[in-house]
C-alpha cells in the first residue's frame, strides 16, 4: 500500500479498534475513540458493550455522535441511566475494561493533565478539567491513551496532574494508594504506537506508522523516548477498516481527515 | 396548581447572591431560564453545573456569577468555552471564584445534598491533584476497614431549575434521555422549578409511573415553556442545534462580540417566545432541521388490580 493511502486519524482509529480485539465493555469518548470503538464492533469486537459517562450502557448511534451527550446514543440503547448509576456502579464497582482517554498533557508515567496550563490559581489558560476522566484512570481496568504527538503536549512535567498514570513509576504504587484500575497499557499516536513498561510504567515506543522514523519520533517528545528493542512498523489500516471508517462510521471525513 | 410564567418564577426564586443549579447533561439545559436570570440582571450568583456549558458562559458574559461550582467545562464536542476562560485567566467581565470536582464528585454532592448527609464517600481523588487545590475534598478513614476514602460535602442550591419533557400541573414530572444528575439535584435543593415541554393531565403521568423522576412533593412551580431547552435538546421533541454550538466557538472569542450577541438576542427581546420569533425569522425552517422523527417505544402493561 503506498504511503498516502490512509490518512494519520486513520491509522490512530484503525490501531485502537484493532487493539480492543475480544473486549467486551468499553468506556468511549467523542471523536477519535468513538469512530475506534465503533469500528472495532463491527470488525475485531462484536459483542463490545459501548458505555458513555453520559449515562449509556450499549450505545447503537445510528449517527457519529457529536458530542459524549448525543441523543442518538440514547435511541436504540441497551439502557440509559443517571450519571450517579453510571459512575457508581458501572465505573467505581470496576466493571469497565477498557477506557479511552485524551489530554492536553502527557508525562513518560501516562499521568494526564487536563486542567490548567501554569499556576492553578493564576492558570495561562484555563483547560476543561476532569470531568470523568480522573475517575476513569482510577477504575478502568485498563487505560487506552489516545493523543497526537507534540512536543507541548508530551512533557517532562505536567503542570497539574488530573489523572493518575503510573505516577512516579515505582513498583505497587498505585495499588497502594487504592487505585484499582492498571493504568494507561497503551498509546496511540499519530506517529507511532507505545506500550508502558510492565515493571517501570514508563512510555516505550512498540511500533512506528509506517513511514516514520524514530528521530521524528523523539523530536515531538520532550524526554529521552525509552525504545522497544523489538520495534517494528505498526500495521497500517486495511483496506476492510478503512472502507468501514470512511463508508459507514465517518462518511464526512469530520474525524478521519 | 404550580403552573407558573418564567418570569414569576424567576423573580420568586433567584436573588441576587443566590446559589443555583441548572442541571442537564448536554440534554435538558435551560437556556429559557437562564435568559431571563441575564434579562433581570441578576448578580453575585454561585452557579453550580457538573458541565457549565454555553448556559453558564453566557451568564458568566454577562456578569451574573461571582462563583462556579463544576466538574468540566467545555462547549461539547466542540471546545472551550471562552467567557469563562476570560472570567478566570483575565477577570474579565469579573473575577470568577471556581471550586472544581470531577465528574462523579459533583454527583455525589448532589446525592449528600438529596439525602440530606454529611458528606458522601467515593473512591476518587487518588494520585491527582484535584484536592490539593479544593480543600472541600477530604479523606476519612473507614469505619469497617481503616482505610482512607475520600468524602464530598453536601450541595444544597438554593434553587434549582430542571427541564424535562413533561409534567403535570402539580409537577409531577417525566423524563427520559440523558437523566444526568437531574434526580438529584432537584432532591438537594431548598426550592425547586420545573420547566417542561408539555403539561399533561396527571392520567398521563399516572399511566408510567417508573418514568416519574421528580414527584410534586419537591417541587415549588412548574414553567411551561417549548423549546425551552434551545439550542441544548430535549429527547424526541428537537435535537441539538450544533450550528449554534460552532457559531458560539467563534463568536465567544471576541469579548466585543459576545456583548453584542448578549444584547440583541437576549436584552433585546422581552422574553423567550420573543426570542424563538425571532430565531424562526431568522431560519424559517429551523425546528424541522432539529426535528429528531419519530421512535416510539413499546407500551407497557401496569395491569389493572381491583
Amino acid at each position: 500500500m503506498a504511503m498516502a493511502d490512509y490518512s494519520p486519524s486513520e491509522f490512530m482509529i484503525a490501531s485502537s479498534a484493532s487493539a480492543l480485539a475480544g473486549e467486551k465493555v468499553v468506556f468511549v469518548g467523542v471523536g477519535l475513540p468513538g469512530v475506534a470503538c465503533n469500528l472495532a464492533r463491527r470488525t475485531v469486537a462484536p459483542e463490545i458493550e459501548m458505555v458513555y459517562e453520559s449515562g449509556v450502557f450499549g450505545a447503537r448511534p445510528a449517527r457519529s455522535p457529536l458530542s459524549i451527550g448525543d441523543p442518538t446514543l440514547v435511541s436504540g440503547a441497551a439502557l440509559a441511566c443517571s450519571q450517579n448509576d453510571l459512575f457508581m456502579n458501572y465505573l467505581q464497582a470496576g466493571r469497565i475494561q477498557v477506557a479511552f482517554l485524551g489530554a492536553a498533557q502527557v508525562d513518560r508515567f501516562g499521568n494526564l493533565n487536563s486542567t490548567v496550563i501554569g499556576d492553578y490559581h493564576k492558570p495561562k489558560v484555563r483547560l476543561p478539567g476532569s470531568g470523568g476522566a480522573c475517575e476513569i484512570a482510577i477504575h478502568a481496568q485498563k487505560v487506552f491513551l489516545i493523543m497526537r504527538l507534540k512536543k507541548r503536549a508530551f512533557v517532562e512535567k505536567l503542570d497539574f496532574l488530573t489523572s493518575p498514570g503510573h505516577l512516579t513509576g515505582k513498583a505497587g504504587e498505585r495499588e497502594a494508594l487504592g487505585i484499582p484500575g492498571s493504568g494507561p497499557q497503551l498509546l496511540v499516536s499519530d506517529m507511532g504506537i507505545f506500550n508502558f513498561d510492565g515493571k517501570t510504567g514508563e512510555m516505550t515506543l512498540t511500533g512506528l506508522r509506517p513511514g516514520v522514523s524514530v528521530e521524528q519520533v523523539q523530536d515531538e517528545i520532550s524526554w529521552t523516548l525509552k525504545i522497544s528493542p523489538d520495534l517494528k512498523d505498526a500495521d497500517a489500516p486495511s483496506s476492510e477498516q478503512l472502507r468501514i471508517i470512511r463508508e459507514q462510521l465517518d462518511p464526512k471525513g469530520i474525524y478521519s481527515k | 396548581m404550580k403552573v407558573i410564567s418564567m418570569k414569576e418564577a424567576i423573580s420568586e426564586y433567584v436573588q441576587d447572591g443566590s446559589t443555583i443549579a441548572i442541571e442537564g447533561f448536554t440534554a435538558f439545559i435551560c437556556f429559557s431560564a437562564a435568559h431571563e436570570i441575564i434579562r433581570r440582571g441578576i448578580k453575585d450568583l454561585t452557579l453550580c453545573r457538573m458541565t457549565p456549558d454555553l448556559i453558564y458562559d453566557q451568564m458568566v458574559a454577562a456578569g451574573c456569577a461571582r462563583k462556579m461550582v463544576f466538574s468540566y467545562l467545555g462547549n461539547p464536542g466542540v471546545g472551550p468555552l471562552y467567557c469563562i476562560r476570560r472570567a478566570v485567566e483575565k477577570g474579565i467581565p469579573r473575577e470568577l471564584e471556581v471550586e472544581e470536582y470531577s465528574h462523579f464528585g459533583m454527583n455525589c454532592r448532589y446525592m449528600a445534598g438529596a439525602a440530606r448527609l454529611p458528606f458522601f464517600p467515593l473512591r476518587s481523588y487518588l494520585g491527582d491533584e484535584l484536592s490539593r487545590v479544593n480543600p472541600k475534598i477530604k479523606f476519612v478513614e473507614s469505619p469497617y476497614d481503616a482505610k482512607p476514602i475520600a468524602v464530598v460535602p453536601p450541595l444544597n442550591p438554593d434553587v434549582a431549575i430542571i427541564h424535562a419533557q413533561r409534567a403535570d400541573a402539580m409537577g409531577n414530572t417525566q423524563a427520559w434521555g440523558l437523566l444526568g444528575s437531574q434526580k438529584e439535584v432537584a432532591f438537594a435543593a431548598d426550592h425547586l422549578v420545573v420547566v417542561v415541554e408539555e403539561i399533561v393531565d396527571e392520567s398521563v403521568i399516572r399511566s408510567d409511573p417508573n418514568r416519574t423522576i421528580i414527584p410534586n412533593l419537591v417541587v415549588d412551580a412548574v414553567v411551561h415553556q417549548p423549546y425551552g431547552a434551545y439550542p441544548s435538546y430535549v429527547q424526541g421533541y428537537y435535537d441539538r442545534d450544533n450550528e449554534f454550538y460552532l457559531n458560539w466557538d467563534r463568536l465567544s472569542r471576541d469579548e466585543g462580540e459576545t456583548r453584542a450577541w448578549l444584547d440583541e438576542w437576549v436584552h433585546g427581546v422581552k422574553d423567550w417566545e420573543e426570542y424563538l420569533e425571532k430565531l424562526q425569522e431568522q431560519e424559517p425552517d429551523i425546528w424541522q432541521r432539529l426535528s429528531p422523527g419519530e421512535a416510539y417505544s413499546e407500551p407497557v402493561n401496569y395491569g389493572e388490580y381491583k
